[in-house]
């Protein structure tokens, strides 16, 4: 069986739905173990004494990114037909930037969000309107935001291929960054519990 | 009365940034947090099985715009298909736009994230907030921050979930991009927003 299922025709849009929402499901109950249905949680990571965001999503990008590498070389998992984003690198720019601010102003991204709602969290019910006026808005907004939007367009763009790399050596520098990433953030957060005991 | 209790057969947390958690705490304690380093793994294996079986990744943002999208096909249904953000939600107009897959999926993480809460002891009405913050403040900064999220996820095709996790595992340029400007961001205003959370 030769996966993706669904793009090989295993099952229809129908069965795709209820795998959408099992999926779902795990996603939502690992953000929830994780403390991602807090705000307070989330946010020590741009106050630096809990860095549990960066591992969290170091450790999901580094597994699923090994699965995926691994699957496709045994020759299981046909990468060709996995969806990826179209690079337009000016709108990512500002957009990464705009969601960083709105993360600590509103304490949440939208799939925590969602996440602490339904864990009872009533700023989080706030922060989901936000996200539906902001959508909304940005709808109305759209035609003026046409031109920033399609800015930049480099196509569905690889950073092996940016990095005129092997995806194998990209995958390495990956793996390392993030090693290194937690080996930092271990000696972080025992820095910080001894400049701060009261807040750890 | 469960408050009582709970002062009897717990002793106080004396921490104040918990202060808020605690006005509405059932009598029973909450259990600790995943190890981040296996909450990690968890979820990079949920991603990764949403790449074998469906040939993409996860999202939130998504789910957001086919309600809208939705919403104003209701509204002004020749408005929302010359919408050119709209449009690519709506189709051809024979399926219904809240039939989509990240909405299924979205419904999904509540559902998930309710079970976990629940089978941890964290299901708890409240707002949260540093100790400085009035629930006023709080509530109107998570309205705007989210209404600013909106706008980032959207220009950028994607949030943490569909660009961050799913695009940064796939090794995507502009995820990578896009994850670097999130850290960016949210650095660079963290001071000025230390009175909501510390």
């Amino acid at each position: 069986m030769h996966a993706p299922f669904f793009k090989f025709g295993a099952f229809g849009d129908e069965v795709g739905l209820i795998w959408a929402f099992v999926l779902g499901i795990g996603f939502g109950f690992f953000l929830e173990r994780a403390g991602f249905g807090s705000a307070k949680k989330l946010v020590s990571q741009f106050y630096l004494d809990d860095l549990a965001v960066f591992k969290v999503m170091f450790t999901a990008i580094v597994t699923a990114m090994l699965g995926t590498f691994f699957l496709s070389r045994a020759g299981l998992l046909d990468l060709a037909l996995v969806y990826r984003t179209p690079t337009f690198w000016v709108p990512q720019v500002v957009g990464g930037l705009l969601l960083g601010i709105g993360f600590v102003v509103g304490g949440y991204c939208p799939g925590t969000s969602v996440a602490s709602l339904a864990t009872g969290r009533l700023d989080a019910a706030a922060y989901v309107s936000g996200i539906v006026l902001g959508t909304a808005g940005f709808a109305l907004a759209f035609p003026a935001l046409r031109g920033l939007f399609h800015a930049g367009s480099l196509g569905a763009r690889s950073l092996p291929e940016a990095l005129h790399l092997p995806v194998g050596v990209v995958v390495f520098l990956v793996v390392l960054m993030a090693v290194g990433g937690f080996v930092g953030a271990q000696a972080l957060e025992r820095r910080f519990a001894r400049i701060h005991p009261e807040r750890s | 009365m469960s408050t009582t209790l709970r002062s009897v057969d717990q002793p106080e947390r004396v921490a104040p940034s918990d202060a808020s958690a605690e006005a509405h705490a059932s009598t029973r304690v909450a259990q600790p947090y995943m190890d981040p380093y296996l909450a990690g793994i968890g979820l990079g294996l949920v991603l990764l099985a949403a790449f074998v079986i469906m040939g993409r990744g996860l999202g939130a943002s998504g789910a957001f715009t086919a309600f809208i999208a939705w919403l104003a096909h209701l509204a002004a249904p020749a408005w929302a298909q010359q919408n050119e953000f709209l449009a690519g939600y709506l189709g051809d107009g024979s399926s219904h736009p809240l039939k989509a897959w990240l909405v299924f999926e979205v419904l999904g993480v509540a559902v998930g994230a309710f079970l976990s809460g629940m089978l941890a002891g964290r299901l708890r009405t409240t707002t949260e907030r540093g100790p400085r913050a009035s629930v006023r403040a709080r509530l109107i900064a998570a309205t705007l921050g989210g209404a600013l999220m909106a706008w980032g996820a959207h220009l950028g095709r994607g949030c943490t979930s569909g660009q961050a996790l799913t695009g940064g595992s796939l090794l995507n340029l502009g995820s990578w991009i896009f994850m670097m400007c999130v850290f960016g961001g949210a650095y660079a205003v963290a001071r000025f927003l230390r009175w909501q959370w510390r």
